[in-house]
């Protein structure tokens, strides 16, 4: 099979949308079977969550270019490989993420530290322009102000602690799920499957995968309850 | 607007991941511009993204930061095709450049048997059914099974079927299994919006008349 991917200047970045994905029957195959045999853990450390924050603050408060280059450095690779995994070639999946990173440098004045961690925000603009890539047509739109977040009445002492310790119990959970359950959520988060696909992959009713979907979900949750 | 039926956490998960069909990612996408409960559930699901992403080896760049075109940029304008915001809209945001911003100002095609429709258009990659309908005081939805996943979001009236009511905001999430047959509210119809992954199989007479008709 052969991803439908096009070919696009780099900083073709006219439209965009909201979110997901079909259409991963079109692309590659590529299931990692080491990763379905074990439980997924970090191959590298952790990134140091609070410095990246600032560093995007610098990014927005003065289009400070070297704060922008050590945060492609930290990116860059790593939505690379995302890229890849979710069925696009090398040159494309560079070129998505040379386009994150930029959509970093002109969003960065819309992202703010006490809304969530900066590498989430990272993937969702990961996320958002590779469905972008898939759908072309359907121009994306822009939230209304605020709609995306909740006033927070508690502010947690340290953001960045905090962030931190939430994102390490995410890592923790993952690495100790059941294989059964790891399998479903990589194929969902990292090929980009829907959950018929990945029924239809494993050989399983959908309602089991969406309950193994389930499952993991609810362990993370329990996890980080008392952080929210 | 209180909403007692959301989407299921699969879904929502499927959602974050982006492996969510295109047509169910609409409805999804317009439920949490108006269900700050889930819109928080998908900020926690999409930290599993983000802790996997982290499991990947990272791949070597060929290319260099682009310094260049950081400066480049800066020339550059504005945020892409932004509609003027409608104080009076009442389709949620998400929905906007497909449907509009205002219910009355839909213009429905007629089905017959108090239903009228309108086909939402999807990019070129989604083989999924997107559609508002809006169904009259009392009328029923003819019975139909689903292939794979269908969510139902609620805009205006309400409808009720073997499990439950749903007003304003509601997602009925069903997946292929389940057979039902949603009723209109009896004084206010209903105005939603219907997303399969695949097109809905009717049954029974009337389906079987209209479904080469209507493409429902």
């Amino acid at each position: 099979m052969v991803a439908r991917w096009r070919h696009l200047g780099t900083y073709d970045l006219a439209y965009f949308i909201v979110r997901n994905s079909c259409m991963i029957q079109t692309m590659p195959i590529m299931i990692d079977t080491a990763q379905l045999r074990r439980p997924f853990r970090a191959v590298v450390d952790s990134l140091d969550r609070g410095s990246m924050a600032e560093l995007i603050n610098r990014v927005a408060a003065r289009k400070d270019a070297e704060a922008f280059r050590e945060l492609f450095q930290m990116f860059a690779p790593r939505v690379k490989s995302y890229m890849m995994r979710q069925g696009a070639d090398a040159t494309t999946a560079e070129e998505l993420a040379q386009e994150t990173l930029l959509m970093v440098w002109r969003k960065a004045a819309l992202y703010s530290s006490d809304k969530g961690s900066a590498s989430t925000w990272i993937f969702t603009i990961a996320r958002n322009l590779r469905i972008d890539r898939l759908r072309r047509e359907v121009p994306w739109q822009e939230l209304p102000e605020g709609h995306d977040e909740e006033e927070s009445t508690d502010t947690p002492p340290d953001v960045a602690v905090v962030e931190r310790e939430r994102q390490k119990r995410v890592q923790d959970v993952l690495a100790t799920l059941p294989q059964d359950q790891s399998a479903v959520v990589g194929l969902s988060y990292l090929e980009g499957l829907s959950h018929s696909e990945i029924a239809d992959r494993l050989k399983l009713p959908l309602g089991t995968v969406k309950s193994r979907m389930r499952l993991a979900y609810q362990k993370i949750r329990e996890a980080v309850e008392d952080l929210k | 607007m209180k909403i007692t039926h959301h989407p299921d956490d699969a879904t929502l998960m499927s959602y974050a991941a982006g492996s969510l069909a295109e047509s169910l990612a609409a409805v999804v996408s317009a439920h949490i511009a108006m269900c700050p409960t889930c819109r928080n559930e998908v900020r926690v699901m999409e930290r599993i993204g983000v802790a996997l992403m982290e499991t990947l080896a990272p791949a070597s760049l060929t290319r260099a930061c682009p310094q260049m075109a950081l400066r480049a940029m800066e020339a550059e304008v504005g945020t892409p095709l932004a509609i003027e915001a409608d104080p009076l809209s009442d389709i949620p945001s998400p929905l906007q450049h497909l449907a509009g911003t205002r219910i009355d100002e839909i213009r429905w095609k007629r089905l017959g048997m108090g239903i009228w429709n309108v086909p939402l258009k999807l990019s070129h990659v989604g083989d999924g059914d997107l559609r508002l309908l809006r169904v009259g005081p009392g009328r029923a939805m003819p019975e139909h099974g689903h292939g794979g996943s269908e969510l139902t979001l609620i805009l205006r009236g309400c409808y009720s079927d073997e499990f439950g009511e749903y007003w304003p905001g509601d997602v009925a999430d069903l997946d292929e299994l389940v057979e039902h047959r949603p009723m209109a509210h009896p004084k206010f119809g209903c105005v939603c919006v219907i997303a399969s992954e695949r097109p809905a199989k009717f049954k029974g007479l009337f389906g079987r008349i209209m479904q080469p008709l209507t493409g429902l």
